[in-house]
């Protein structure tokens, strides 16, 4: 369990604090979306989970760690594993597995141990192909899935991505989306996906919303997106699927905005439409 | 366009002395250079030509590489051979006199021998560069290097810098090419103008590049932290470096080499 307490962080003095009282949990195995406007502290909130920032004032525990004891720095920082959005500025060597293997390296794990995890981990996010190359001679989604790599290599229990498809053409996106469902789904990967794609976020199985270093709004994408008019207020989006409902209710139809799949607002449009 | 452009100039291959572990092919280049300037006698020179000469066939480098890498000494030898031709005095008669300057047979000597060994060192350290890739020459080094860990040298960290540079290398050559396409399409006369016209236009190619690659290095670092980087201390590697056969038969080859060159000392009279 990663748990933040009261959470209290700035930057500078003068500035208004970026966290401003963050209460939050993810347990293990949970698939959660963060999301938030510009500037509301998502990514600071980031890097206190893996004690890359250390908290002015409440606490941070990994798994009973808090991430201000440093002799626990490495453990934590093996047990939650962070990806950022731009992969040029992530990957470290010239040859993409060995970028890889950079965290086993640092952490001495020995070398026939290494190549097993790092085929493993090259095998899950379908980079294996690219084991050889040079990485600028990869696309962004391809680069962003090497960068998944080499942190699921570590083998952590969580995993802390920051707006990771933000630079990706749409191809790109939906497979890295598809790499953390399947981390998520079929390898018991705790998930926390920050992001402005709406698309995404609904696919989580929470969705926590940020707005000016605070936490404001907690629940299930189904929760979250009907309230439409709250969402908006938060200068956010929601996925076209409520907002079809949504606007369709504005004139007057009875459709429910808790159809946030494809599939579910197809069919509640053809329920509507047929009359 | 400017990301294609071969860093350094390794040409791939899979010939032994491609595989040649990298620690031993810096160390055997090392040490053709010092057999080099040991060998004074004509017999030494000629067997020193003749050794990388047969390298380069070994490794299948053409021909024409080696002479795209000479090309370049070509005025530091005129230079050289001018220099000595004119200036190195002899016990005997001068050969000959050009106006007042008399030339005599040890400039001769001298020259031939000098000529010799410039072109034997530039073909002989190409030869580590076209067969040995950055990244294994790095990974040599530093394992070599390592012994300096004990004088406080950082070893581990040079290697990281220079991984690093290479990796990022391709990026940043990208990264300029957009931002001229980006200046010039904000009207930024980069081919006209006057030299100084030209050097200021760099100006506003630079600050851009230079903003931006400090940013890069800022999330870099972050990154390789989260990647539970500390330094060199405990760290393994995924490559070993493994001596196998082709190892030690081309170390065989090199100290016999070695030894037949420095032998001739002994054997024929020295040149100068
Ligand atoms: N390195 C820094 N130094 C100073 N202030 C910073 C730094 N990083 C962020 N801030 C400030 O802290 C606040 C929160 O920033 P943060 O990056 O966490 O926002 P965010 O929610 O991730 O935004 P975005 O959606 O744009 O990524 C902002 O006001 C920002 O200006
Ligand atoms: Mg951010």
């Amino acid at each position: 369990m990663i748990k933040a307490t009261n959470l209290l962080f700035g930057y500078s003095e003068e500035r208004e604090k970026a966290l401003n009282g963050v209460n939050f949990t993810a347990e293990k195995g949970e698939f959660i979306a963060v999301l938030g406007s510009n500037g509301c502290g998502k990514s600071t909130l980031a890097k206190h989970f893996n004690a890359i920032l250390l908290p002015e004032e409440g606490t941070v525990e990994v798994e009973g760690m808090l991430t201000t004891q440093d002799d626990r720095l490495f453990d934590i920082r093996q047990k939650v594993g962070m990806v950022f959005q731009n992969p040029d500025n992530q990957i470290v060597a010239t040859i993409v597995e060995e970028d890889v293997a950079f965290a086993l390296e640092n952490m001495g794990v020995e070398p026939s141990e290494i190549r097993r995890r790092i085929d493993e981990a090259m095998e899950k996010t379908g980079v294996y192909k690219f084991k050889d190359k040079a990485p600028h001679h990869l696309s962004g989604g391809q680069k962003q899935r090497v960068a998944i790599a080499g942190i699921i290599a570590m083998r952590p229990d969580y995993i802390v991505l920051d707006e990771p498809t933000a630079m990706l053409d749409p191809e790109g996106r939906r497979k890295v989306l598809k790499t953390i469902k399947s981390l998520n789904k079929e390898y018991g990967i705790t998930v926390i996906l920050i992001t402005h794609y709406m698309d995404e976020a609904a696919q989580a199985d929470r969705i926590v919303v940020m707005s000016k270093g605070k936490v404001v709004k907690e629940g299930t994408p189904k929760e979250i997106f009907s309230q439409v008019e709250l969402v908006k207020s938060l200068s956010l989006d929601v996925p076209q699927t409520s907002e079809i409902a949504y606007e369709l209710g504005k004139l007057g139809h009875n459709l429910s905005t808790e159809a946030i799949s494809i599939d579910e607002c197809a069919q509640q449009l053809y329920n509507f439409l047929k009359g | 366009m400017l990301k294609d452009i071969t860093i350094g100039q390794h040409f791939p291959g899979n010939s032994p002395v491609h595989r040649l572990d990298p620690r031993i092919k810096i160390l055997a280049t090392i040490a053709y250079v010092v057999f080099l300037f040991l060998a004074t006698n004509a017999v030494g020179l000629v067997l020193s030509i003749a050794m990388v000469l047969a390298l380069y066939v070994v490794a299948q480098i053409p021909l024409k590489m080696l002479k795209k890498s000479l090309k370049p000494m070509i005025p530091i030898i005129i230079f050289t051979v001018i220099l000595n031709l004119f200036f190195i005095t002899g016990d005997g008669d001068p050969l000959f006199r050009v106006w007042k300057i008399s030339v005599y047979t040890e400039g001769i000597m001298f020259c031939i021998v000098m000529i010799v060994r410039i072109l034997c060192l530039i073909s002989g350290t190409s030869l580590l560069t076209y067969t040995t890739s950055p990244i294994q020459l790095t990974d040599g080094l530093e394992r070599l290097m390592k012994p300096l860990n004990v004088v406080k040298f950082p070893v581990h960290e040079m290697a990281m810098m220079m991984t690093i540079a290479l990796r990022f290398i391709p990026t940043l050559i990208e990264e300029t090419d957009k931002i001229i396409s980006a200046q010039k399409s904000r009207g930024a006369m980069l081919d006209s103008g006057s030299f100084t016209d030209r050097v200021k236009a760099l100006v506003p190619i630079l600050i851009p590049l230079f903003i931006s690659a400090f940013r890069r290095a800022d999330e870099l670092a972050t990154a390789m932290e989260c990647r539970c980087y500390h330094g060199g201390a405990n760290r393994t590697r995924l490559k070993q470096l493994k001596i196998t056969s082709n190892d030690i038969i081309c170390t065989a080859v090199c100290v016999v080499a070695f030894g037949v060159i420095f032998a001739t000392r002994f054997f024929f009279t020295p040149l100068i």
